[in-house]
């Protein structure tokens, strides 16, 4: 099968899936559902990295550290705030 | 990509997908964030494997970004993060487009349509999802006016914008020897896009555009794994995409708006005469006199909003419903969905204040209970209580999903001063014979009321 295809099929199918999973939260957790899927979507620190350690000419190394430097900004921060957040809830939950 | 960094890859989907699971439910939320930030791990490790990597810059970007991340997250206050989540959103677009860019700056010739469109759509949406959040962080930390920002023939410009940067992007992908120039410009154009889309969203939208926003930085990650070929970008971005969606829908759903309203609008700055005019005065009560009505109250109900977050009211409001209850009062605070400027936000703030989640519930438990409750307390919310939204045909929002405290047996609106409200309707809930108003900074209104139980 044709790379691309697969792709597209690749990603047709995480839609569907995105869907799914997030089909009924609870509002109490709409503002960690946010700031944790937005950390993932830091994903394409994947792609900083390659470009970075790889870009074929100085200029795509360049472009590529600052994409790295702000999506790791982005995953780093993101995880640690979720974090923090749940931190909060879950000892609410606890106590009573 | 060899096979190894392959495997890796599909480790790390399945740790994502199960860490979105199960950040769905309140038990297992943490957990499920740990596991995405593991799945993360895992495809940072295994892009660093891949060949031909040199590392020394990738370490000094890792802990550039890593620390100024890890310091932002630990230092913010409760009430700032809706503008942090704002920001690192924004930080995530900005990055989905920088990555294309780095790949169409490779001298490897003539790319094919298809990458070609695909770096197109990485570099507007990664665009516009950068400018639109830098806006949203501007507005919702106040640094820019909150106002819906119009000006004439705003949507026509806004179409103008967005249909010459598709004809640019048809031509991009068509035309082999594309042009610099007009490769930049479309960087402009889709940067001045997401600002001139925020621009006229005002405060109380501001859930509907943050969500929409996180949605489009994971559509963004998605194009630029498509970009590079990248599966992993593909699968992770494509469900950030579709849940952001959802949250979009659900924010509109509680508005009951549809998203087009919400994204041309103007909400709020075209029809601030909407809406019949309230008849009647709003009269006034001290926190004396409230202090003994609550005194005597067997069934109060808080409703939140904006307001609260903005005085930083949230601890003092769980002394006073902690004092209430020792009082044998039954105390319950009741959250519309789009209270706030970002989904759950005043969750976020009661959580941070110890308030039970017992105490908590959501608007359609608590709306039936209504008559039977001596004091709701209303503080710094207006739009989510307006009567008018069930009344008034006229109202800009009729049909919205309201909190019923019109109907409780007295109601108190703490309330800065007598204007109108962030959305400028008026709101006829603050003239009603059982409304009472408290002016003044929530905070001390609240402090002085815990005082008043204290002393007695």
């Amino acid at each position: 099968m044709d790379p691309l295809i697969l792709l597209l099929f690749i990603f047709t199918l995480a839609i569907f899936l995105g869907f799914e999973l997030i089909s009924r939260v609870p509002s109490q957790l709409h503002t960690p559902l946010m700031s944790g899927s937005n950390a993932i979507s830091g994903i394409t620190i994947v792609g900083a990295i390659a470009a970075t350690g790889a870009g074929a000419t100085l200029f795509a190394q360049i472009l590529g550290f600052l994409a790295l430097v702000f999506a790791s900004i982005n995953v780093v921060g993101g995880y640690l705030v979720t974090d923090r957040m749940l931190g909060m809830f879950k000892k609410k939950g606890g106590k009573k | 990509m060899s096979g190894l960094t392959s495997l890796f890859y599909i480790v790390a989907s399945i740790l994502f997908i199960f860490g979105i699971k199960m950040l769905g439910s309140a038990e297992t939320a943490r957990r499920g964030n740990f596991l995405s930030s593991l799945g993360m791990l895992v495809a940072i490790v295994a892009v660093l494997l891949s060949s031909g990597m040199s590392y020394t810059w990738i370490m000094v970007g890792l802990v550039l970004g890593g620390s100024l991340g890890a310091f932002s997250a630990r230092k913010v206050e409760m009430t700032g993060m809706p503008e942090l989540v704002a920001l690192f959103n924004g930080f995530g677009g900005l990055s989905s487009l920088l990555v294309a860019w780095a790949e169409e700056v490779q001298p490897a010739g003539a790319n094919p349509i298809f990458t070609d469109s695909v770096i197109f759509a990485a570099l507007v949406i990664g665009g516009v999802t950068f400018t639109g959040s830098l806006v949203a962080y501007g507005k919702l930390s106040g640094k820019l006016d909150g106002k819906p920002l119009l000006f004439p023939n705003q949507k026509a410009i806004n179409v103008a914008v967005a249909a010459l940067l598709l004809l640019l992007g048809v031509a991009y992908a068509l035309q082999s020897g594309f042009s610099l120039p007009a490769f930049y410009l479309i960087v402009l154009l889709a940067l001045a896009l997401g600002v001139l889309g925020v621009l006229p969203i005002g405060g109380g939208d501001m859930p509907v555009a943050i969500a929409l926003l996180n949605s489009f930085s994971g559509i963004a990650a998605c194009a630029a794994g498509f970009v590079i070929l990248n599966n992993v970008l593909i699968v992770a971005g494509a469900m950030v995409g579709a849940s952001g969606l959802i949250l979009t829908i659900i924010m509109c759903k509680a508005m009951n708006r549809t998203l087009g309203d919400v994204l041309f609008g103007g909400f709020g700055a075209e029809s601030a005469g909407g809406g019949a005019e309230a008849e009647g005065e709003m009269k006034p009560i001290t926190a004396d006199d409230a202090y003994y009505i609550l005194e005597a109250a067997s069934q109060v109900i808080f409703v939140p909003g904006y307001g609260m977050a903005v005085a930083q009211a949230q601890h003092a409001v769980k002394e006073l419903a902690a004092l209430l209850e020792e009082n044998g009062c039954e105390v319950s605070f009741a959250i519309h969905p789009v209270a706030g400027r970002m989904p759950g936000h005043m969750n976020v703030l009661l959580a941070e204040a110890d308030v039970p989640y017992e105490q908590l519930a959501e608007m359609d438990d608590v709306n039936p209970l209504m008559s039977n409750t001596d004091v709701a307390v209303v503080i710094g919310a207006n739009d989510v209580v307006n009567p008018a939204a069930l009344e008034d045909e006229s109202s800009p929002i009729y049909g919205m999903p309201i909190i019923n405290v019109h109907q409780a047996r007295t109601t108190f609106v703490l309330k800065r001063g007598q204007g109108k409200g962030f959305s400028g309707l008026v709101n006829p809930l603050f003239t009603r014979a059982n409304t009472r108003m408290l002016y003044g900074d929530a905070k001390e209104t609240i402090t002085s009321l815990v005082g008043q139980f204290k002393g007695s």
